[in-house]
């Protein structure tokens, strides 16, 4: 190996983490490392613990066993408050959006920035016209999130975590619930997002064809475990037979009770 | 015989689960008061959030606890004097009315009018936000719940109870006033006598010092049990019955120990 050549930086690792809800252990010892400025994808069936995986990235699960390393910080190790300048550098975008409904889309989109920084009005109606702008929705601010579609959701999700600027963004099924075309988008927006602001991706899903078009790097979550990583086309010509039968679609199902309701139910 | 020791040690088993799940519960509920005692010392207070939440638990009660205790005056006053009747006493419906309803009645429907009502838009609404990752969702923006949506609601519905029990006093008495007027041919004047002649400024406080606490215990076990809310919408329904009760149950047990503690003062 060329010495001169770095390893690039791994921005978030997970060693060993596990975790249990009611004595049904979700993770298993789950060992990730993602380097900067990649998009990876966690690839798994609906229960396999995907999000479950994806929330303790930013503390809001605690791993029972194991290590979290985001951004050179313990995750697991942070209290709440500590957690904050993590949070601040590291945005999830949910799978419902988790769009407070209360709210205009223009305070969704301000409220990190209120949160976080001292902006008066004007800087601050600038900052979330740009963010709106970049997902393609610009001039929405006055609606509130039940006008909004699914696919527009999605997307002031993908705004209000992008408004602080962070240098990784978390996906939770950015396309579940959407059609080919809105889902096509997301994914395009994903990509440029990767692509313009520099960020690190890790998406969370089970679609195949977004997992192929926006991925440097895919893991198989299952029984607990990354199973199997490798590029796309690594993925593709695997012949693990955990792989063939995730891309063939002939995964077994897991029982219902345990699907993503489940895992969303104890996501808090 | 075997069978029937694993059946016991099975229902055992359950009973200590559901011990354990009690303990844990009160132990959430001890985190959450400290949690939300420390983010009011510590941090600035959430005054516009609160005053929104001050029109939503006080304003908006105003008129179920206007009726509730008027219609609450009218029928004692309607029952004290047909019982005083019985041993001659009664021109001093006045008296009995105004003792009852500013030591105990005004303050303890206030709170449970204002539990039912306000204790499950609580629950309901943070309860909503939970399962929907809405909860997730201000933490993962780096906020803190706690300040966000706890603290609001616990410091609104603790300055606003009071208000609007003082309220119900006036309009209870009031009631009083018309029926024992209407019904019995007392004057208001000689029936508000009755009353400055007995009540004393201490009843008075004694009623409204209890509904500071009956404030804060509905909005902390509506907050408590939004946060905890599990299951999707049929988890917030749950919750939200759960809140309704224990917040309720909790008002009329403390108010007793509380009426205790208070006379000993």
């Amino acid at each position: 190996m060329n010495a001169s050549v770095r390893a690039p930086e791994v921005v978030i690792g997970l060693r060993g983490v596990r975790k249990a809800f009611r004595g049904k252990e979700v993770l298993r010892g789950v060992d990730l490392e993602i380097r900067r400025g990649e998009a990876f994808t966690i690839l798994g069936g609906s229960g396999s613990g995907k999000s479950v995986c994806l929330k303790h990235v930013i503390g809001l699960l605690r791993p029972d066993s194991g290590r979290v390393a985001v951004l050179g910080h313990e995750v697991a190790r942070l209290s709440e408050r500590e957690l904050v300048g993590v949070r601040k550098r590291c945005a999830m975008v949910f799978q419902g959006a988790a769009l407070f409904d209360s709210l205009t889309v223009y305070e969704n989109v301000a409220y990190p920035l209120r949160e976080h920084l001292r902006l008066d009005e004007s800087q601050l109606a600038g900052r979330v016209a740009r963010c709106l702008a970049a997902v393609g929705l610009p001039g929405i601010e006055a609606l509130v999130p039940a006008e909004l579609s699914g696919g527009m959701r999605k997307r002031v999700g993908v705004a209000r975590a992008i408004a602080l600027e962070p240098e990784v963004i978390l996906y939770d099924e950015p396309t579940t619930g959407l059609d080919p075309a809105n889902s096509r988008r997301i994914g395009k927006l994903i990509v440029e997002l990767k692509e313009r602001l520099r960020v690190t991706s890790v998406v969370v899903t089970h679609d195949l064809e977004l997992c192929f078009e926006i991925s440097d790097r895919v893991g198989l979550l299952k029984d607990g475990r990354i199973l199997v990583q490798g590029t796309p086309a690594e993925m593709r010509a695997s012949t693990h037979p955990a792989v063939r039968a995730f891309l063939e679609g002939a995964q077994e199902e897991e029982p219902a009770r345990s699907g993503a309701a489940e895992g969303r139910a104890h996501g808090g | 015989m075997v069978s029937g020791v694993l059946a016991l040690q099975r229902s055992l088993g359950r009973l200590g689960d559901r011990a354990l799940g009690v303990v844990e519960a009160w132990g959430d509920f001890g985190r959450l008061t400290l949690a939300s005692a420390r983010a009011l010392l510590r941090r600035r207070p959430p005054v516009r959030e609160t005053l929104r939440q001050m029109e939503a638990i006080g304003v908006r009660s105003i008129t179920i606890v206007a009726v509730t205790a008027l219609f609450t005056g009218m029928v004692l006053s309607l029952q004290t004097a047909f019982a005083l009747a019985r041993f001659g006493a009664k021109p001093y419906v006045g008296s009995i009315v105004g003792l009852a309803l500013l030591r105990e009645l005004g303050p303890v429907l206030a709170a449970l009018m204002v539990g039912g009502r306000v204790g499950a838009g609580i629950t309901a609404e943070i309860g909503s936000m939970q399962v929907t990752e809405q909860v997730d969702a201000i933490r993962s923006l780096g906020a803190d719940p706690i300040q966000k949506l706890v603290l609001p609601r616990v410091i609104a519905a603790t300055l606003v109870l009071p208000l609007l029990t003082v309220l119900a006093d006036v309009l209870g008495i009031f009631g009083g006033l018309v029926i024992a007027d209407l019904q019995y041919g007392i004057t208001p004047n000689f029936y508000m006598q009755t009353i400055l002649n007995t009540v004393v400024l201490r009843d008075f406080l004694s009623g409204v010092a209890k509904t500071f606490f009956f404030g804060w215990i509905i909005a902390m076990v509506g907050c408590f049990a939004g946060l905890r809310t599990s299951g999707g919408t049929v988890g917030v329904g749950q919750a939200t019955t759960r809140a309704v009760v224990v917040a309720s149950i909790s008002i009329l047990i403390s108010d007793f120990f509380l009426t205790k503690v208070l006379m000993m003062l």
